[in-house]
Parts: C-alpha cells; sequence; structure tokens
C-alpha cells in the first residue's frame, strides 16, 4: 500500500436498525483511497444493511454513530446527493424497471453527476460512445441498451448491467453487494474484470460477499468479517481463505461471547 | 421517500391557465329552440342541419343525464350554459394570419402552438379552434393539391354541404346519447376532413382546440372521412383557462373509414384539471366514435389524458368491414381531485375483425380513475379476436383505481384475452434511481413513462414527447 492517507470513507460505532430491529451494533471501518476491501460474513450478519445504511436506503434507520466520505458527513445527504459526490451501489437484486430504458436511466444519471461537477452534459452520441467501449468489456450485447432497465434480464444479466454501470458512472467509493451471487464461473471474471479495470489510486471498492471465490479475481487488501452487527475479524486476505476452510461459526461464536 | 416529500413534487402549477381578454360574441345563457336557430342562423346552414339540430333538441328533452359512471359531481344545470360565444371580428373573418387577432395569436404562442412556425416547421397544418369559431387554417393550399379537405366544420357546412348530409351523424347519430344529442343540437364548430380514395394524406392534421370565455359550453364536432385507400392521421390537443366554476365541454368526434382506408386518431388532453382541492376544471363528456365501414379498413385511437375535472370518454370502434381493425391505447392520469371514466367500445361485426385495447390508468393524490370497456363480438364476427390489456398505477393512499370490463361474446369461434394488472411506485425502482443520483422528480417521471411506454409510442414523435412532458407536469406532488 502507498503511504497512510486520510481515510476516503470513515465509519465510527455505526449502529442501526431495520423495522425496530437493531442489526447494526457498532461496526467502526476506514478505507482509504486506492484500497479494496471485502466485507465477509454470516447470512444475517448485516453485511447488506451496512452497504443500504451508508447509500441511504429509506427504512434503514441509523441509531449513533457516524459515517463520513471525504471528509463529509454521508449521512446527512440525501440518497441522490451521496450517488453523485460519488457514492455507488451494486445490488445484490438489481430492481426491474418496465418500459424505462436501460440507456436512459444511465445517461439520465451520467448526466445528472455531470451537472453537479460543473460538466457539460453528454448529448445522446457522445453518451452512446462511452457506454458502448464499456458493454464490449461486459460482454454486454449492445441491444441491452435499449431494453427496460433489468427487464426480464437473467441474475447474470442484471449484474453485469450493474457493474457497466458502475464503470459510466466511475465512481470514487463502489459498494458491490453480492455481486458475484448467482453467477456462474465465465460471468464472475467478467464481472471481476469489470470490477478490476476501476481499480486505481482515487477509487475505493467496498465489495460484500459471502463467498471468497470472487476474491480469487478481485484480490482484496482487506478483509474484515461481519457477524451479529460487528466487525469481529479483521486482516489480509489470507483471512479469507481461513473462512473457506473454517466457515464462520468459529468466528460467530467468538461474538457472541 | 416520503409521503410530503412526494406530494410536493406532484403539485406543480397548471401552466395554461391565463384568460385572452377579448370581445366575444356570447349569446345569454339557456337552451330552446330559438338558440339552436340563432346558431345555425350565424353558421348560415342549409335546411338539412337546422333540421337535424331541431330534430336532436327535440330527442334531448326526452332524456336524462347518465350516471351510471363511477364519477361525482353536482348537478349541471344546462339553463345556465352559454352556448354560443366568438371572438368579434371585422367583416367575415380571417383571410389569413395576417387578419387574425393579434391577442389571438398570443394566446397560441403561450400554449406553445406558434402557428406561422410551428405549423411550417413541423409540416403540421393546424385549425385553431377558439372558442366556437376556427381562426385560422395553414397548410390548406397544399392539402388541397392532394385532394384532401380540410377546413373548420362550419366551412364545409358551406363548400361540402354533400358531403356532410352523406356522413354526418352516421357513426354516433342525433339519438345516441345525452351529451352527444345536446351536441348535435347546438354545437358550433369543429374540423371537417375528407380524404379522397387512394390517397396518403401528405402531413399529419392538427386541431388546437381551447375554451375561453367564461360560462360557456364547447360543443365541437368534428368529422373525418377516409375514402378507400386513404391514410390519415389526424392529432388534438386541447388546453383551458383556469376558473373556479367548472365548464362544460361535450364534443363528438365521428370517424369513417372506407375499404382499406386507415385513420390515426390522436389526443392530448389537458383541459384544466381544477386546484388541489376540486375546485373548478373542465368536464369532459365526450363521445367519439369511428366505424370501420370497409374491408381491411383500420383505426386507432391513442389518448393522453392528463386534464379535466371529469372525463367521460369511450373512442370506440364499429368493425363492420371484414378483416378491419380496431385499437384503442390509453394513458389516462387523475391526481389531486381528477375523476376519469374512461375507456373503450369494440363492436365487432364483420368476419375476421381484431381488435386491440391498451389502457393505463394512473391515479395520484385522491384521483379516482376507471377504466370501462365493452367488448362485442356479434353472431356474424366470425373469427373475431380482441386482446385487452388494462394496468393501473397507484401513487399514495387516497386514490383509486376501477376495473369495468365488459364481454358479450355471441360468436362460439371468437377469441378474446383480457390481462390486468394493479401496481404502485415501487420504494426500490425509487431507491434505485435515486442511488444513481437521479432526483425523485425526474425518477418517478422516468418510472410513470416507463409504465405508459406502450401507449406512448404509438403517438406521433412530437406528441410523444409533449405527452411525457405533461405527465411530467400533472404529475408534481402525486407520489407515495
Amino acid at each position: 500500500m502507498s503511504e497512510p492517507s486520510a481515510p476516503m470513507l470513515e465509519i465510527r460505532d455505526l449502529h442501526a436498525r431495520v423495522g425496530g430491529q437493531p442489526v447494526l451494533k457498532g461496526v467502526s471501518l476506514s478505507v482509504r483511497a486506492g484500497e479494496v476491501h471485502a466485507i465477509m460474513g454470516p447470512n444475517g450478519s448485516g453485511k447488506s444493511t451496512l452497504a443500504y445504511v451508508l447509500a441511504g436506503r429509506p427504512g434503514y434507520e441509523v441509531i449513533s454513530g457516524s459515517a463520513s466520505f471525504e471528509g463529509r458527513d454521508l449521512l446527512a445527504l440525501a440518497p441522490e446527493e451521496r450517488a453523485r459526490a460519488g457514492l455507488f451501489l451494486g445490488f445484490q437484486y438489481p430492481v426491474e424497471i418496465p418500459g424505462v430504458n436501460n440507456a436512459y436511466l444511465l445517461k439520465t444519471a451520467l448526466n445528472a453527476a455531470r451537472r453537479e461537477h460543473g460538466l457539460a452534459e453528454l448529448d445522446a452520441f457522445e453518451f452512446l460512445a462511452l457506454v458502448r467501449s464499456k458493454t464490449q468489456l461486459m460482454h454486454i450485447d449492445e441491444s441491452f441498451l435499449g431494453r427496460g432497465v433489468n427487464e426480464g434480464f437473467s441474475g447474470g444479466e442484471k449484474k453485469r448491467n450493474e457493474i457497466l454501470q458502475m464503470l459510466v458512472l466511475e465512481p470514487k467509493l463502489a459498494l458491490l453487494d453480492e455481486t458475484d451471487s448467482g453467477l456462474d464461473i465465465d460471468a464472475l471474471k467478467v464481472v471481476a474484470n469489470g470490477v478490476n479495470s476501476l481499480r486505481c489510486a482515487e477509487r475505493c471498492i467496498v465489495l460484500v460477499t459471502h463467498y471468497q471465490r470472487l476474491l480469487d479475481h478481485v484480490v482484496p487488501d482487506f478483509v474484515h468479517v461481519l457477524a451479529r452487527g460487528r466487525i469481529v475479524r479483521s486482516g489480509d486476505r489470507t483471512l479469507a481463505l481461513e473462512l473457506e476452510r473454517r466457515g464462520y461459526d468459529w468466528l460467530s461464536e467468538q461474538a457472541a461471547a | 421517500m416520503s409521503t410530503p416529500e412526494l406530494n410536493a413534487l406532484v403539485n406543480r402549477g397548471y401552466q395554461h391557465g391565463f384568460v385572452t381578454d377579448i370581445d366575444a360574441d356570447t349569446v345569454p345563457p339557456g337552451l330552446d329552440e330559438s338558440v339552436v336557430r340563432l346558431i345555425s342562423r350565424k353558421k348560415k346552414e342549409p335546411q338539412f342541419l337546422l333540421d337535424w339540430r331541431l330534430r336532436a333538441l327535440q330527442h334531448w328533452y326526452t332524456m336524462r343525464e347518465p350516471h351510471w359512471a363511477q364519477l361525482h359531481y353536482p348537478a349541471i344545470d344546462y339553463n345556465a350554459i352559454s352556448y354560443y360565444s366568438a371572438p368579434k371580428q371585422k367583416g367575415d373573418g380571417p383571410k389569413s394570419l395576417a387578419d387574425v387577432d393579434p391577442k389571438l395569436l398570443a394566446t397560441y404562442d403561450r400554449l406553445g402552438v406558434p402557428l406561422h412556425e410551428r405549423a411550417r416547421l413541423a409540416g403540421v397544418a393546424v385549425d385553431a379552434v377558439f372558442d366556437s369559431v376556427s381562426v385560422a387554417t395553414t397548410f390548406k393550399e397544399k392539402l388541397s393539391a392532394a385532394g384532401v379537405i380540410f377546413c373548420p366544420f362550419s366551412e364545409a357546412v358551406q363548400k361540402h354541404p354533400a358531403l356532410l348530409e352523406q356522413y354526418l351523424g352516421t357513426v354516433v347519430p342525433y339519438t345516441d346519447n345525452f351529451y352527444a344529442t345536446l351536441n348535435s343540437a347546438v354545437f358550433t364548430d369543429g374540423s371537417f376532413v375528407y380524404v379522397p380514395p387512394g390517397v396518403r394524406c401528405p402531413m399529419e392534421l392538427s386541431t388546437y382546440f381551447r375554451i375561453n370565455a367564461a360560462n360557456t359550453g364547447q360543443f365541437e364536432r368534428t368529422l373525418i372521412i377516409a375514402d378507400a385507400g386513404s391514410y390519415v392521421s389526424y392529432l388534438e390537443g386541447c388546453t383551458a383557462p383556469m376558473r373556479d366554476e367548472n365548464q362544460l365541454h361535450a364534443a363528438v368526434v365521428e370517424l369513417i373509414a372506407l375499404d382499406d382506408a386507415r385513420i390515426k386518431y390522436s389526443t392530448v388532453q389537458n383541459w384544466y384539471p381544477g386546484d388541489e382541492q376540486g375546485r373548478g376544471g373542465i368536464y369532459n363528456f365526450v363521445t367519439k366514435r369511428g366505424e370501420c365501414r370497409g374491408r381491411n379498413s383500420h383505426i386507432s385511437w391513442t389518448q393522453v389524458e392528463t386534464g379535466s375535472a371529469i372525463t367521460w370518454k369511450y373512442p370506440s370502434c364499429i368493425l363492420r368491414g371484414e378483416n378491419s381493425i380496431g385499437e384503442f391505447y390509453s394513458v389516462a392520469l387523475t391526481n389531486n381531485y381528477q375523476q376519469a371514466d374512461t375507456g373503450t367500445k369494440m363492436i365487432h361485426i364483420g368476419a375476421n375483425t381484431r381488435s386491440t385495447i391498451v389502457s393505463k390508468g394512473i391515479s395520484a393524490g385522491h384521483g379516482q380513475n376507471a377504466y370501462r370497456g365493452l367488448v362485442k363480438i356479434l353472431p356474424s364476427a366470425t373469427g373475431a379476436r380482441n386482446f385487452t390489456q388494462c394496468d393501473s398505477l397507484l401513487m399514495g393512499k387516497h386514490c383509486g383505481a376501477h376495473t369495468f370490463p365488459y364481454l358479450e361474446v355471441r360468436n362460439p369461434g371468437a377469441t378474446v384475452e383480457h390481462e390486468a394488472s394493479t401496481s404502485r411506485i415501487s420504494e426500490d425502482q425509487l431507491f434505485y434511481c435515486l442511488q444513481r443520483g437521479i432526483e425523485a422528480e425526474d425518477a418517478v417521471n422516468m418510472i410513470v413513462s416507463g409504465f405508459c411506454r406502450s401507449v406512448f409510442k404509438e403517438l406521433p414523435m412530437e406528441f410523444a414527447v409533449e405527452a411525457q412532458n405533461l405527465l411530467a407536469v400533472s404529475l408534481e406532488g402525486a407520489v407515495g
């Protein structure tokens, strides 16, 4: 890693509840620019909740603690402001929006961010040129762009579409929620390729995943284990391999203790 | 997203609510034979038309206002309405755009219908109906070179009385229903189109109706005849000023398609819908019907209904000719206290006739939206087919969607399919868009437009854009 700098994402003692139930019970995490962090953990440990809380999903209520992004109070921003500030959430289950053109949504999103940053909006031709290069990288047929958002897409197509959007939007902080789930090995490689192409010194990536196989392709700098709403263990990528061998139970028991 | 925020989004003001200050030639309120005679005299109508109006009036006296629709409104006093209002003009009326009162033209500009520019650039011929009198008709010459007649109804009365006598009231007879009968007695103007055999109309025809004078009803009558093998696409847009009282609009549109002819009729209706409390707004009681009279004829209705306090209309097709096709594509949006009871009737008479119905109802605020449709297959309609799809989208907790599909199948060989759905804009869809950095308002518009896409794609290009914008304006404040 490069020399230490101020973290891009700084989460301190974050507590949050969903539907009245406490799910996050004091999560702290620092992610610096250029780093890739993996957050692993058993089902129900709060991984997706953490991603949603950071993205500002309604119904995911912060009780206490803080989260800052490039020095700004992330939790004070509306979800769309967080997005335009450079936070991207790759959804575990991308929703279908029938009749809304895939390319149109993406162009609207891109131009919303460009407006915010004082850049000229892209017209249809400029946008198409940009998005074409990314569809090739993601092995996505161009006809995808003309279809409804995720409408009738297979599980794998939806995930690839998420990464396509990420490549076009070029976020500073990418949160990828179980992007590997439901992918066959070829699709996994394509998705990993897409993620790796975004790795750079100005950007950080947080991978939320249940299995370590994605981490064979996107090698993380740090691995954290979330159990019962807390990070119970942090390490380098060998931790992921250990989890692969031993499962999560031994850590969950430690957390309960 | 919270309900108050969503409400704030939906409630942008009505943007066409200004009144043009022009001396109007308006008859006092009330309806009797003398009013009908006066209208007919002002229009210099031939005897057959006056007789027809008078028969309609006599019949109307025997009728009762219908109340079967899913609509609630105070009783209308038909004697409090003025049945004729025309801007005062020097002489016989404008010879060209230069003769048109500049205030009128300014009004159209504000509505986005600059007659000079838009008409020429867009290749759209506009027959603008200001209250009861058509003030300008463009592109008449180019059309007449193709043999197409496109003129104000009152002009057709003078120039083409034989065509009128042959076709008027043959699809919507003067006895048809309360509002159509009233219209038959007192209609003042409208559009007339005749496309001769084998002619493809060289441009989209468009009429921009506008109600201006207070306390007047507007009763246009439109008649479109597509002769054998011809094609015409007709666009209709409507707006009206903001007023506290309700205004009645009872139009009649008749379409006739002969052998192998096709008529495409598109409407974007944005009459004043009333305010947030439901005060004021247009009562839109309209009878629209087309007859596929010839073999292989084809009539499509596409409507985007975002305005009016009350909408009561059922653009319908009588499929008489063998292999004829009827289509109905509709988006109806009700916000605040608007009510819509709309749908279609597809009457299959000829063999192998086909019909398609796609209805998209959007309800927000306290809006009530009903789809009412009849598919009737007569014993003669061997091999007839219908497909109906009827979807409702709800926004908020106080609105309603209702579906009343009627099926009458009297030929066992017919195929009839019906699909229906009711949904809400999901939090998931909204959050997905927000997470991509899209403003909530834009996200809602995008999702609603997506919902309406299968209808919008039936609209001519410029109309599709206008419809989408109109939807956005009408939805301000309406999500929850």
